[in-house]
């Protein structure tokens, strides 16, 4: 197992009032996400314990492109995986952000 | 079997049960928005174990556990995440069911309804696992025993198996599907123990004539066989509930004499479709094909009614 944690400053703080939202399991090649409203609005958070050691390079750049292109802000994200290859992991990301988004 | 093409609806109860995740079953299952989970995956209510096997956590630990409405009923319900290490039985896993069942009694919902998807014991913790498992059992007969009806949904990949398989032995109904499968010994482990000759677990024709959804409700052991959505589990969870038996020394008596009689009966069948053919069925070769409309028509046809279970 590996821990991993990022911190990342936003623009603008993530639509909706969502207190929390969870999408994905754990399972082989998969992975949960938690998302928690719950820090300042231009920050973001990013928690990750995952079962395969020695990438953390490919979730910085993850994280790094996630947080970009949907603005996170506001976000504490917490992180369990499976194994998840980066792309499943950009879309849970994306599906975690559009369930806070949601009414 | 014809298979039915792949639904376009977006609609909940088309959904397949067996590609569900547990909180998509969850949600559709019960009337529109009502479910409310009890100790969220937001309070991080982890494994404190799998870490030593440096093992990957859920936040929910594969058990989702709360209140919702059914047909504007309140009911309590839990659900296994079959695919977190194959829906197994674990110290906080089992917990939250022990408690689940234990605030029925206070609460005196219309049903409590678990939605099996499980291996079994989870090994890392096995300890753990089995009494939660016995805690469970016990917990079901004193919530069946104050006339609340407990059924259990058998439909998910990983099937009703090992301690799973002896829950679902104390649920008042049981409802399965084709891809649900129910026993306590699975295809692998009975392998592994007795060798290939006495059960091969690749030959997957075998496994679910002898495990699957149509055996186990021509036997008996379950009481509604129902399609693939999560609109039919709903549709025979509500039927189940008001025919649940009442939990008492008659029920047990007369089950006592049905699984004696029945082992009286089958119990040197070597193969599931030589019992289908004692039971009287012309074609016991065809029953695997059958459609769920087919099969209701073969169980209304038979020269005895298949028993209930309980």
């Amino acid at each position: 197992m590996e821990k991993l944690s990022f911190r990342h400053a936003t623009r603008t703080a993530l639509p909706g009032t969502r207190a929390s939202a969870i999408t994905g399991v754990v399972a082989s090649g998969n992975l949960e996400v938690l998302l928690e409203r719950n820090l300042a609005p231009d920050a973001c958070r990013v928690e990750i314990d995952t079962a395969i050691a020695g990438y953390g390079a490919v979730w910085a750049a993850v994280v790094a492109d996630f947080v970009a292109r949907r603005q996170p802000g506001g976000l504490t994200i917490t992180i369990n995986d499976g194994g998840a290859r980066p792309d499943t992991v950009s879309l849970r990301l994306a599906q975690g952000a559009r369930l806070m988004e949601m009414p | 079997m014809d298979f039915k093409p792949v639904s376009l609806s977006t609609s909940p109860l088309d959904q397949s049960w067996y590609e569900a995740s547990a909180r998509a079953r969850l949600a559709g299952l019960l009337d529109a928005d009502t479910f409310q989970e009890f100790i969220g995956p937001e309070q991080r209510m982890m494994s404190p174990h799998l870490p030593l096997f440096d093992l990957p956590r859920a936040f929910d630990d594969g058990m989702i556990v709360g209140r919702g409405l059914l047909e504007e009923r309140p009911v309590l319900i839990a659900a296994q995440e079959g695919r977190f290490m194959g829906g197994a039985f674990g110290e906080i896993h089992g917990a939250k069911l022990v408690g689940l069942l234990r605030a029925a009694l206070a609460v005196k919902p219309a049903a409590v309804l678990i939605l099996f998807d499980t291996g079994g014991v989870r090994l890392q913790e096995a300890n753990a696992g089995e009494t939660a498992i016995a805690e469970i059992m016990r917990a079901i007969t004193q919530v069946r025993t104050a006339g609340i009806p407990v059924i259990g949904l058998i439909g998910g990949r990983a099937g009703c198996y090992g301690g799973g398989g002896l829950i679902a032995g104390t649920c008042a109904r049981l409802v399965i599907s084709e891809g649900g499968r129910l026993s306590v010994s699975g295809p692998e482990v009975i392998e592994t123990n007795r060798g290939a000759e006495e059960f091969d677990s690749r030959d997957r024709a075998l496994v679910w004539r002898t495990m699957g959804g149509k055996h186990r409700r021509l036997i008996g052991a379950a009481d509604a066989f129902v399609d693939d959505t999560i609109g039919a589990f709903r549709k025979a969870v509500l039927a189940a509930i008001p025919a649940a038996p009442s939990f008492d020394l008659a029920t047990l008596e007369a089950e006592q004499a049905r699984l004696e009689a029945r082992l009286d009966r089958f119990g040197d069948a070597r193969d599931a479709t030589e019992i289908w053919g004692g039971l009287g069925i012309a074609d016991p070769a065809a029953v695997p094909g059958l459609t769920t409309e087919g099969f209701d028509a073969l169980l209304a046809r038979l020269p005895e009614e298949p028993h209930h279970a309980r």
